[in-house]
This record gives structure tokens, C-alpha cells and sequence, in this order.
């Protein structure tokens, strides 16, 4: 085995130019996958406090009788996708937005009469909270004759929905790319080796060297080359991360928000995707350069 | 010895063709070589020579025939035992064929790592062929810095070291001068005297009587006749 880590090491050295591209090519790739993975990670850590929070807000009409509400309480508790329902007032709503407004109290010392109608806020279960279940839900509430309007941020949720939805897609397909693009990058770099190793690769052959012989110290080197470009490539983003949470900290100070690194997880999964990378160009390098000259057959 | 008194055959070859789509390079080739024989084979320019060398080691199949080297049909070899088939042999090329990259003490010990021996080992029988080659002060010079005739030397020691039952030497002195040669061909024979078995394929006449051994003549693909020259080395 450690001739096979020898011979690895000593391509490496020998090729290092094209080694040294190839490693800063999957660093630079881990580098900008990762960053999207840790954006991504600590975005849905803001949205989710949000979703936690999300509620329907249901205004009934001037004329609805006091003695309507708890019915109306007790049937909006029971709909599908309600995890609880609280009266407020027309008068405790207007407390609560002298309290909201406090800084501007003149805006609302002139009020004649309350202007607002009573409400019920609702607040729904986790699993419900997709758009779609809340339009559902919202549906059912405008039904019911009592209830003027019903105010849930539709728009905001569905374009909150969408922007998460396409995070998603576009890291999928970011990951892709780079995925791809390190491959092609490392199989490269290989094929160039082999092209300057072909006449030893033809004397190991007859001096009875076997496949895995010949093979060995080149997947070394594809897993040598993934794992340094991606320990660069994640350290090249701890050090950003620690750069920009100091200063970010500071803003986001007081705020539930907490930026966070990327979980050991995830480095040890990007790391080993890294490796994977190195693997498979060289396999596929390998794959084509003896698909034109077959190892162990005849020369 | 066989039964009737024949040397047990090391190679044998039964009706071999190898054609190169409508030519001809070898036909109908059938041919005995014993255990601890000096074989040349020689011809003029596209005889065969070559070819017949190459089949052997599975440079490349035969068209038609059978070949055994060593009790192994080489017509019924599957793919990843060709490379134990190549460790029986020790090939020596006109071009030399050492990496040019390479110390002469890597070249050599090439051989001995793809047979998978150990570090130690290795060590010994390297610094041991070397030795016996008259290249052991060389022995961290690159190919390149050396003349002809010491690089063929480090491809006779490379095609010592593993042991092997058999060298094919093709053309080994073709571009060394008249000393430079001698001493490949008293390698070559140091090699036979051990008890191993040599066949060398050349086109020099001179070479042939100054050596002594049977000769196979190849003309135009076709065995011509199986001849002794000088001291009979079988």
C-alpha cells in the first residue's frame, strides 16, 4: 500500500501545476456549494420562527351580538388545520395598536370611536401551514355569514414559499454543476498524467503488472486530490464565516436569529463528496484511456 | 526429459498464424523449445521475428494454433492472467524501453513491485542484478545520462530481476557497438548457464557464430529450417 501512496505522491509532486489547478478547481467548487448549503441552512432557521408564528386573522362584521362569539369560537376551534382561537375585542385591539404605535401616539389620540372591528386570531398547527392549507382553511372561514374579511399574508407566504422553493432548486442545480464541472476538471487532469505516463503504464504491463497495480496510485490521487480541494474549500469558508458572523452578530444582536457553521454532518458529507468527485474523474479518465488500450490484454 | 528422451518443451507452438488483416506475418508456425535452451531466430526485415516474440508474451493473440508457454495455453488465457503469464518472461528491446523518469534502480525494481514483493527484498535483488551487470555505481542515474549499451545492460538486469523462466530478447544489440553488444550477450548467456532459457531474435549473422546456439529461420513468415551455430548451447 505505501508504494501505492508513494507513487500517488510522487505523480502529485511531479505534475504539480496541473495538481495545484485541479485542487484550488474542487476547493473553489466545495467553496460555493457550501456557501449555498450554509445560506440555506440558516435562512430556513429565519423562515422557521416565522412559520412557527404563522396565523390567520379573521374580522367579524359591526353588527355581529355578543352572544354569537363563543358559538363562533367553539366552530372555528373545531376546523381542520386550527391548533387554537383567541377573541380580541375592538377594544383590546385598539390597546394593542396604541401599544404597537406608542411612539407615535398622536395618530391616534383624535379617534372618535374605535375603528376596528372585533376579531378572532387563529393560529394553526405546524403540519397546516402550507399555503395551500391555509387557503383551504381561509376558504371555510369566509364562508360563515358573521365574518367580513380574512387577512393571512397570503402573498408573503406564497412568495416566501417560492423564494425558499427556488434556494432549493438552484443549490440542487448549483451543486450539479460544480459537481460536474470538478469532474470533468479532474478527469483532466488525470487523463494528462496517464498521456505522460503511457509509455510506463505499457512497460508496467509487460513486466506483468496487474490492473489494480497500474490503477491504485491513480484513484490515490483522484481521493488526494478531492479531499485537499475539499479541506480548502471548506476552511476557505469557516474562515468567511468567521469573518462575516462577527460583524453580522453585532447587527442581528437581540434578534431569535443565530448564525450558525455548517454541521460536522455536513463537512464530513462535503468532504467526502469532494472525495467522490476525485474518485470519479479519475475512473472515468482511467475508463476511457483503457477503453483505448486495454490493460492486460494484448498490447 | 520426456519419455522418449526429448527435452521437455518450455514453448510450444502448433501451426500458429498471425495475419495482419491480408498479410501474412507468421504461417503455419510449429516449433519445440526446451527448458535451458539458446534460441536465435533470425530472418531478413519482416520475417517475423518480432511477431513471433510478441505472441508469445501476448503482445498480441495468434491468428490460428496453439501456443503453451510453461504448460499455459495462451489461445485460452483469460485477461487477468496475462500479467502472470508476463512475469515468466524477461524482455529485453532494442529500444531498451527503461522510463525515462526513472532511476536505474526504480527501472528495475519495477519488476519486482508489480510482482508485489516486499520493500527489503526488493532491495537486496536490485542492488544484486545491478551488481551482476556492472551497473551497481549507476544505480541513482536516470536512463537518459547513460549510453546504449548501459542502458541495455540496466533492460538485461530488469529482465533478470523478477527470475523469470525465459527471456525474449529482440534485437538487443541492434543499435550497440561491437563491445557494448558482447557484453548484453554475455549477460544473456549468464542467464542460459543458470538455467534459464533465451531466445533472441536478431538479423546479425556475426553475432549468431560468435554465440553459438540453435537457430530458427524465419523467411517471409514461413519456418525455414531449424539449424545449430557455433557452440550448441541446448
Amino acid at each position: 500500500m505505501m508504494r501505492f501512496y508513494r507513487r500517488a505522491f510522487q505523480d502529485i509532486i511531479g505534475n504539480r501545476f496541473v495538481n495545484t489547478l485541479t485542487v484550488i478547481t474542487i476547493a473553489l467548487s466545495v467553496l460555493i456549494v457550501s456557501a449555498f448549503v450554509l445560506f440555506f441552512i440558516n435562512t430556513a432557521e429565519l423562515i422557521d420562527p416565522w412559520k412557527q408564528g404563522a396565523r390567520i386573522m379573521v374580522y367579524l362584521h359591526d353588527q355581529v351580538p355578543q352572544e354569537r362569539i363563543e358559538p363562533l369560537l367553539r366552530q372555528i376551534s373545531g376546523m381542520y388545520g386550527v391548533d387554537h382561537a383567541t377573541f380580541i375585542s375592538r377594544q383590546e385591539g385598539l390597546e394593542r395598536l396604541k401599544k404597537s404605535m406608542k411612539r407615535q401616539p398622536s395618530l391616534l389620540e383624535n379617534l372618535k370611536a374605535n375603528p376596528l372591528p372585533d376579531a378572532f386570531e387563529i393560529r394553526m398547527i405546524p403540519e397546516s401551514q402550507s399555503e395551500a392549507a391555509m387557503e383551504v382553511l381561509a376558504n371555510g372561514l369566509e364562508a360563515l355569514p358573521e365574518i367580513a374579511e380574512v387577512e393571512y399574508g397570503q402573498q408573503w407566504i406564497g412568495r416566501i414559499s417560492s423564494i425558499v422553493g427556488l434556494f432549493r432548486l438552484g443549490g440542487y442545480a448549483l451543486g450539479a454543476l460544480f459537481f460536474a464541472a470538478s469532474v470533468f476538471i479532474v478527469a483532466n487532469t488525470v487523463r494528462l498524467v496517464l498521456y505522460s505516463r503511457r509509455q510506463e503504464v505499457e512497460i508496467m504491463r509487460l513486466v506483468g503488472a496487474t490492473d489494480g497495480f497500474i490503477k491504485a496510485p491513480f484513484y490515490l490521487e483522484g481521493l488526494i486530490l478531492g479531499a485537499a480541494g475539499g479541506t480548502l474549500g471548506l476552511g476557505g469558508l469557516l474562515a468567511a464565516f468567521l469573518f462575516a458572523s462577527t460583524s453580522l452578530d453585532q447587527s442581528l444582536a437581540g434578534t431569535l436569529l443565530k448564525l450558525r457553521f455548517l454541521p460536522l454532518s455536513t463537512v464530513a458529507l462535503v468532504l467526502a463528496g469532494s472525495m467522490v468527485v476525485g474518485w470519479l474523474g479519475c475512473y472515468l479518465s482511467l475508463r476511457q484511456f483503457l477503453g483505448q488500450t486495454p490493460l492486460s490484454e494484448p498490447l | 526429459m520426456t519419455a522418449n528422451g526429448a527435452p521437455e518443451a518450455l514453448i510450444r507452438l502448433f501451426h500458429v498464424h498471425k495475419r495482419y488483416g491480408p498479410k501474412h506475418a507468421l504461417v503455419d508456425i510449429s516449433l519445440d523449445i526446451p527448458k535451458n535452451a539458446f534460441y536465435f531466430v533470425t530472418g531478413p526485415s519482416g520475417a517475423g521475428k518480432t511477431t513471433l516474440l510478441r505472441l508469445l508474451y501476448l503482445g498480441e493473440r495468434a491468428s490460428e494454433g496453439q501456443i503453451l508457454v510453461d504448460g499455459m495455453n495462451l489461445s485460452r488465457i483469460p485477461a487477468k492472467r496475462i500479467p502472470f503469464l508476463r512475469r515468466k518472461f524477461g524482455i529485453v528491446f532494442q529500444d531498451y524501453k527503461l522510463i525515462p523518469t526513472k532511476t536505474v534502480f526504480e527501472n528495475v525494481s519495477l519488476v519486482l513491485e508489480a510482482a508485489g514483493k516486499k520493500f527489503r527484498l526488493i532491495q537486496k535483488k536490485v542492488r544484486s542484478v545491478l551488481r551482476t551487470v556492472g551497473m551497481e555505481d549507476k544505480a541513482e542515474a536516470l536512463p537518459p545520462s547513460l549510453s546504449g549499451g548501459e542502458q541495455q545492460r540496466v533492460a538485461v538486469a530488469r529482465a533478470v530481476a523478477g527470475d523469470p523462466k525465459i527471456i525474449l530478447a529482440d534485437e538487443p544489440t541492434g543499435s550497440l557497438d561491437e563491445d557494448s553488444a558482447a557484453v548484453i550477450v554475455d549477460l544473456l548467456k549468464g542467464f542460459h548457464t543458470r538455467g534459464g532459457t533465451v531466445l533472441l531474435a536478431t538479423h546479425d549473422r556475426s553475432l549468431i557464430k560468435k554465440t553459438g546456439g540453435r537457430v530458427v529461420h524465419l523467411h517471409q513468415g514461413h519456418l525455414k529450417e531449424i539449424t545449430s551455430a557455433g557452440l550448441d548451447y541446448r
